[in-house]
């Protein structure tokens, strides 16, 4: 229940800055995408249910308020979740190269997938661009941002563990 | 005793995959409901402006807090400066501004006398700030601090400045949805100011990166249409009021058809510095079709 509560938190306070305080920290008008860097490093470090979850729910945050059709961002971002999940087998806290390629990956993943629904099917093919000028631009921005806020989710996560531990022993 | 021991607490748990599967056969579903009705999206829109909307209204109004107080401090110097230079200007200007007065009042005159005053000023509009943007970087919509407890709603359009933004696409009581010109999914049916020709404004992604966006479609057969020319919106669109302007004509090719033209134009507005706009609360008369 606790876990549920924090994810939640999380992905509520995620989504408010990503909307706001870095719309406005742009470089040339790209921001960060902390939606899938909470997806990810939940699935990652968690399962496949949680990362799921979590990312139906960040998916479907979006779609309410800035999708055209409610439902598209949250199958993209369950699915990125999901597929993070995973990797939970072969995850240690102490690696930092595994969650930040698989950041990386999930955000490429996610543009691709954005690209395909949202351009492609439009008869826009502008892929080259796209790459050049949102994909790899935004990619490496979520990346130097997950250096920074990817530790926290993971210090968040040790705390839970460590609670839940104390209160398993105390019984 | 039995060795069989009875565990309790051994929770039901759905397997990942299953759960996977149904909460896509979900989004599907949702996917379904909102293309058909638009039950969905009000509903929902609604419930989480009331839980998001104000977070997003404060931050918003933190930032730019902040921002001003730090301008504040490290502009004092060059205001002082600057008003130095400004007070001897301003005794200049007012002998100048005697005279212009004299040019002015003779002006409003003459344009009373061409009636020329029908421009957009006469709408009524509704100042609103811009509280987010889009979560992604594939649009351009942001969201805005008045809805429809303001009398804002759907299809009304938005100016800042002296240009079109866009238009309301959707609308909660307390914020409303607006999607801008240069977005690459949405066209704006225009004319060109000097030879009233209609034409279709597109916004481009990929073009908007040089301040640009395209148009089409424009018919123009005495090649009367030059760069330079005014573009605005045209009085067959039917979401926009005719006579806003939209921007400037930058480049013009000829279509492979030879009978329309083409090319790229540079919007009225800065989308890059759009900080307050304006909703026009008044919407584009349109023709109900009897059933």
């Amino acid at each position: 229940m606790r876990r549920v509560i924090y994810a939640f938190l999380l992905i509520f306070i995620s989504f408010l800055l990503q909307t706001t305080v870095f719309r406005a920290l742009n470089f040339g008008g790209i921001s960060p995408n902390l939606m899938i860097i909470v997806t990810a490093a939940i699935g990652f470090m968690r399962n496949e249910k949680s990362g799921l979850l979590v990312g139906f729910f960040s998916g479907l945050l979006i779609d309410i308020f800035y999708g055209d059709i409610i439902g598209f961002y949250a199958l993209v971002f369950m699915l990125t979740g999901y597929l993070n999940g995973i990797f939970s087998r072969i995850f240690y806290p102490q690696d930092m190269k595994l969650p930040l390629s698989l950041i990386a990956l999930s955000d490429l993943t996610y543009g691709g997938l954005c690209y395909i629904f949202l351009y492609l099917l439009n008869g826009k093919f502008i892929f080259g661009y796209f790459v050049m000028h949102v994909m790899i631009p935004e990619m490496v921005y979520t990346v130097l941002i997950s250096i920074l806020f990817y530790p926290l989710i993971l210090m968040l996560y040790h705390h839970l563990d460590e609670l839940d531990r104390r209160a398993n022993n105390v019984v | 005793m039995s060795p069989i021991v009875k565990r309790k607490g051994e929770k039901f748990t759905l397997p990942s995959k299953y759960l996977l599967l149904i909460l896509s056969i979900l989004c599907a579903l949702m996917m379904f409901v909102t293309f058909t009705t638009t039950f969905l999206s009000g509903f929902l829109s609604n419930v989480a402006g009331f839980m998001i909307v104000p977070f997003q209204s404060g931050i918003s109004k933190v930032g730019s807090y902040i921002d001003a107080r730090v301008k504040q401090f490290s502009e004092i110097q060059r205001l002082l400066d600057e008003n130095e230079r400004l007070r001897a200007q301003v005794d200049a200007l007012t002998t100048e501004n005697t005279n212009l007065q004299q040019d002015r009042f003779e002006l409003v005159n003459l344009r009373s006398l061409f009636e020329l005053d029908e421009t957009y000023e006469d709408y009524d509009t509704i100042g609103a700030r811009i509280i987010s943007k889009d979560a992604g970087n594939y649009y351009h919509t942001f969201v805005i601090n008045k809805g429809t407890d303001d009398g804002i709603q759907i299809d009304m359009n938005v100016i800042a400045g002296s240009g079109l933004v866009g238009r309301v696409i959707s609308a909660g009581h307390n914020w409303a949805k607006v999607s801008t010109i240069i977005n690459d999914n949405h066209n704006v049916s225009g004319m060109v100011l000097s030879t009233a020709d209609n034409l279709i404004v597109s916004g481009d992604l990929s073009t908007y990166a040089d301040g640009l966006i395209s148009f089409s479609k424009l018919v123009d057969t005495e090649n009367k249409v030059v760069v330079g020319d005014k573009i605005v919106t045209s009085n067959i669109s039917d979401k926009y009021l005719p006579g806003i302007l939209v921007g400037y004509i930058s480049t013009i090719n000829t279509d492979s058809n030879n009978l329309t033209k083409s090319g790229m134009m540079t919007p009225a507005v800065d989308f890059s510095r759009l900080d307050e706009v304006l909703v026009i609360t008044e919407l584009k008369q349109t023709v109900k079709e009897d059933s």
